[in-house]
C-alpha cells in the first residue's frame, strides 16, 4: 500500500500547480521585459547603415574561394589601392597557386626593386624582387602616408577583412557605398561621405569607377565587380590557410564521427550488462533502506 | 618472451600504480551519474591541449611589443598547420570555460559540496583560470589585447592608499608595455603548472572521498569500477568534444574573437566599445554595474569568491535539486541570470542596460546570500508537510 502511493521522493516534494506556473509567467515576464527594453532602444547619432550580408562564394563551410576573383581583386589592389595601402605580411610567393602561376608570381616579384645586399664598398644596392620579398609598402613610413593622406593614415589591408564587424560584407559597401551627404550635413574637401562608415566621414575618397582598372581575363570591371574582387582578394589576404582549413575540416567531418560511433558503440557493449539489470525493491530485507524508515530517521548511514 | 601474468597483484602493491588505480581503475563509482559527471574529463582534456598547444606556440612566439603581433602572424601564415595550433589554442580556451561553468552548475545544482577540500580547490582552480585566461589573452598585443590589460589593470588603482603604487607595480613600467607584456607571458606560461598541481589535487581530494550521484544519496550499496564502464564513457565525450572544437576551428575559428584583435595594439586609439571575451563578460558586467569603482571591483570579486562561502551551508539529507524544487528553481534561475549578465557584458553601458544589469546583479548575490541558504528550510516544510499527507 506504501509502495503505491510513494512513487518516488519525488512525492515528497510536490507542489500546488500553480507555483510553478506563477514562477513561470514571472520568469518568462522578467527575460522578456529585459529583452524589449534593450530592442525598443534607438540611438539617432548618424545614419548608420548595417552592411547586409551578400551571398559570397567562399562563406559556406565547404566552398573554397573564387581563385579566378582573387587574381582579379590582386589586380585591383595592386592598380588602385596600393597606391595608399601596404599589404605587409603578403609575400609573393603566397600569390603562387593561388592566384598566379610561379613564373607568374616570380614576373610580378620582378617588377618591384627591394634593397639588396651592401656591395663591396659598403653601399646599399637595389635588386629586383624575388618570391620571398614581400609586396612594397606606398609609403617609407606612417608619417609620410598621414601627410600624404591629409593627416589620416591609411591602414594596412592583411587583417582588414577580419578587422572590421561584418567582415566582407562591410568592405564591399565600404567600396561602393559612397553617396552625397544628406541636406544639412556637409563634408570637408578633402574627406568623403560614406554610408557605411562609422561617423560617415572618412578620408579615402571613392576609388572604384567603372574601367577603373582593365582586366587580364576580360570581365567587365563594374564598381561591384572591382569591389567584390577586391574584397575576396582581401579576404584571402587577411587568412590564406582558408582553403586549407576547409578541407582539413571536411576530411575531419568524415573521419572524426566515425571514431565517436566506434566509441560509442565500445561504451554501449561494456554497460550492457549493467543496463539491462533488474533491482528488486525487498522492504522486508532490509528494512532499514525503505522510504519510511528514511523520512524517519534520516539516511542510513552518515 | 613470456607474459608477465602477475600485473593484477603487482597494481595493487606498487604503490604508484596502486595510487594511480584508486583514481583511474578500480575507483568504485556510482552506476548512476549521468553526462553532467562527464565534464571533469572533459576539463582534464581540455587542459591537456592547451599544455601541448601552448607549449608549441611558445616555440614561436615573441614577447616583445613591437614583434609579438607579428609573431602570431607568422605563426598563422607560415609555420606549417600554425594556424590550426593557434586556432586551437585559443578556441579551446572558450570551451575549457564553456565547461568549467557546466562543471560548477552541475555542483550547484546537485548540491555536490560536501568535499571542502575538492570545491575549495575547485574553486581556486577556476580563479587561476580566469588569471591565466586574461594574461593569455594580452600576448597576441591586438587592439583588444591591449586595452583590455589597461582596463583591467586599472581597476587595482580604486585600492585606496595603495592602489596606484600597485598598478605601477603590475605595469612594470608606467603604461601597460613591453615589462607588462614580459611579465604576463611569464606568468601565462607558469599558471597552467600551477593549474595541473591543483587539478591533481583537487582529483586526490575527490576520490578520497564518495563519489557524489544524480539522486543525492548514499551509494555504497551500488558501485561499478571506473575502468571499463567510466573509461568508455569519457573517452565517448572526449571524443564528441573533439569534434565540436575541430569543428569550430576548421569551419567557425573566429566567431569568439574580436574583430578588434586582428588590429595591432596602438596606445593612441581606443577601440570603441572594449570588452573582454565571453567567458569573462558575466563577471565584467557585475563590475560595470556598480556606479562606484572600488563597488564595482568589490562586486566582481564577491561574485566569484561568493563561491567559496556556499561550504558554508548547511549539508542537507537531501542534496539534489532534482529533489529540492526551490533550490531547482533557484539554479535555472542563476544559469538564466548568468547567461543574461554574459549579454549585458557585450552591450555597451547605456541607459535601459545599465539599470537592466544593476538589477540582474543584485538578483545574482540575492540567489547566493538569501535564496539558496533559505531553500533548506522552506523545502523542510513542504517535505514534512507531504510526509504528514502520506503517511498518516
Ligand atoms: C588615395 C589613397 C587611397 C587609396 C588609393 C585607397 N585608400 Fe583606402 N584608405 C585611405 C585612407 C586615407 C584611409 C583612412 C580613412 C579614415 O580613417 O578616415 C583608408 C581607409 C581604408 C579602409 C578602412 C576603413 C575603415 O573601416 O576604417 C579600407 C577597408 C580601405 N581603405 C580599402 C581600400 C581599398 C580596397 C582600396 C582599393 C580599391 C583603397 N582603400 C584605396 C586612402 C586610400
Amino acid at each position: 500500500m506504501l509502495r503505491s502511493k510513494v512513487k518516488s521522493i519525488r512525492n515528497l516534494t510536490k507542489y500546488p500547480r500553480w507555483y510553478g506556473l506563477g514562477v513561470l509567467a514571472v520568469g518568462v515576464g522578467g527575460v522578456g521585459a529585459c529583452l524589449l527594453s534593450g530592442a525598443f532602444t534607438l540611438s539617432a547619432s548618424d545614419i548608420l547603415m548595417k552592411a547586409p550580408p551578400l551571398p559570397w562564394s567562399h562563406s559556406g563551410y565547404y566552398t573554397a574561394f573564387d581563385h579566378a576573383s582573387v587574381r582579379r581583386g590582386y589586380q585591383v589592389y595592386k592598380q588602385v589601392c596600393a597606391a595608399c595601402h601596404s599589404l605587409q605580411y603578403i609575400h609573393y610567393r603566397n600569390l603562387v597557386d593561388v592566384s598566379h602561376t610561379e613564373e607568374e608570381a616570380k614576373q610580378e616579384a620582378a617588377e618591384i626593386l627591394v634593397a639588396g645586399d651592401l656591395d663591396e664598398e659598403g653601399n646599399p644596392t637595389q635588386r629586383p624582387g624575388k618570391l620571398y620579398d614581400k609586396l612594397p609598402a606606398p609609403y617609407a613610413n606612417d608619417n609620410v602616408a598621414r601627410s600624404a593622406n591629409n593627416g589620416a593614415l591609411p591602414p594596412d589591408l592583411s587583417y582588414i577583412v577580419l578587422a572590421r564587424k561584418r567582415n566582407e560584407d562591410y568592405i564591399f559597401h565600404l567600396l561602393t557605398g559612397y553617396a552625397d551627404p544628406p541636406a544639412g550635413d556637409s563634408v570637408d574637401d578633402e574627406m568623403a561621405y560614406n554610408l557605411y562608415f562609422p561617423g560617415n566621414k572618412l578620408a579615402m575618397p571613392q576609388q572604384l569607377f567603372t574601367n577603373s582598372v582593365e582586366y587580364d581575363d576580360g570581365t567587365e570591371a563594374t564598381v561591384s565587380q572591382m569591389a567584390k574582387d577586391v574584397t575576396v582578394f582581401l579576404r584571402w589576404a587577411a587568412e590564406p590557410a582558408h582553403d586549407d582549413r576547409k578541407r582539413i575540416g571536411f576530411k575531419g567531418m568524415i573521419i572524426m564521427p566515425l571514431l565517436w560511433l566506434v566509441a560509442f558503440y565500445m561504451m554501449k557493449h561494456k554497460w550492457s550488462v549493467m543496463k539491462s539489470r533488474k533491482l528488486a525493491f525487498l522492504p522486508a530485507v532490509r528494512k532499514k533502506y525503505t522510504f519510511a524508515g528514511y523520512a524517519r530517521k534520516g539516511p542510513p548511514i552518515s | 618472451m613470456t607474459l608477465n601474468t602477475r600485473w593484477i597483484p603487482e597494481r595493487k602493491q606498487h604503490f604508484i600504480l596502486n595510487f594511480l588505480s584508486k583514481i583511474f581503475t578500480d575507483l568504485p563509482t556510482p552506476p548512476n551519474i549521468n553526462y553532467y559527471w562527464n565534464l571533469g574529463s572533459l576539463l582534464g582534456f581540455c587542459l591537456i591541449i592547451q599544455l601541448i598547444t601552448g607549449i608549441l606556440l611558445a616555440m614561436h612566439y615573441c614577447p616583445e611589443i613591437t614583434n609579438s603581433f607579428d609573431s602570431i602572424t607568422h605563426i598563422e601564415r607560415n609555420i606549417s598547420s600554425g594556424h590550426i595550433l593557434r586556432n586551437l589554442h585559443t578556441n579551446s580556451a572558450s570551451l575549457f570555460f564553456l565547461c568549467v561553468y557546466l562543471h560548477i552548475s552541475r555542483n550547484i545544482y546537485h548540491n555536490t559540496w560536501k568535499n571542502q577540500v575538492t570545491w575549495t580547490i575547485g574553486i581556486t582552480i577556476y580563479i587561476t583560470m580566469i588569471i591565466t585566461g586574461f594574461v593569455g589573452y594580452v600576448l597576441p598585443w591586438g587592439q583588444m589585447s591591449f586595452w583590455a590589460a589597461t582596463v583591467i589593470t586599472n581597476l587595482f588603482s580604486a585600492i585606496p592608499y595603495i592602489g596606484n603604487s600597485i598598478v605601477l607595480w603590475i605595469w612594470g613600467s608606467f603604461s601597460v608595455s613591453n615589462p607588462t607584456l614580459n611579465r604576463f607571458y611569464s606568468l601565462h606560461y607558469l599558471f597552467p603548472f600551477i593549474l595541473t598541481s591543483l587539478t591533481i589535487i583537487h582529483i586526490i581530494a575527490l576520490h578520497s572521498e564518495n563519489h557524489s550521484n544524480p539522486t543525492g544519496s548514499q551509494s555504497e550499496i551500488d558501485k561499478l569500477p571506473f575502468h571499463q564502464y567510466f573509461t568508455t564513457k569519457d573517452l565517448q565525450t572526449t571524443i564528441l568534444l573533439s569534434i565540436i572544437i575541430f569543428f569550430i576551428i576548421t569551419h567557425t575559428p573566429h566567431t569568439f574573437s574580436d574583430p578588434e584583435n586582428f588590429i595591432k595594439a596602438n596606445p593612441l586609439i581606443t577601440p570603441t566599445h572594449i570588452q573582454p571575451e565571453w567567458y569573462f563578460l558575466f563577471a565584467y558586467s557585475i563590475l560595470r554595474s556598480i556606479p562606484n569603482k572600488l563597488g564595482g571591483i568589490l562586486a566582481l570579486i564577491s561574485s566569484i569568491t561568493i563561491l567559496y562561502l556556499i561550504l558554508l551551508l548547511k549539508q542537507e539529507h537531501i542534496k539534489s535539486s532534482n529533489h529540492r524544487p526551490n533550490l531547482k528553481l533557484t539554479t535555472w534561475s542563476l544559469s538564466i541570470t548568468f547567461i543574461l549578465l554574459t549579454w549585458i557584458g557585450s552591450v555597451p553601458a547605456e541607459s535601459p542596460y545599465t539599470i537592466l544589469s544593476l538589477i540582474i546583479t543584485a538578483w545574482y548575490f540575492t540567489s547566493f546570500i538569501i535564496l539558496i541558504p533559505l531553500h533548506s528550510n522552506t523545502e523542510k516544510r513542504i517535505i514534512n508537510k507531504n510526509i504528514i499527507n502520506n503517511y498518516q
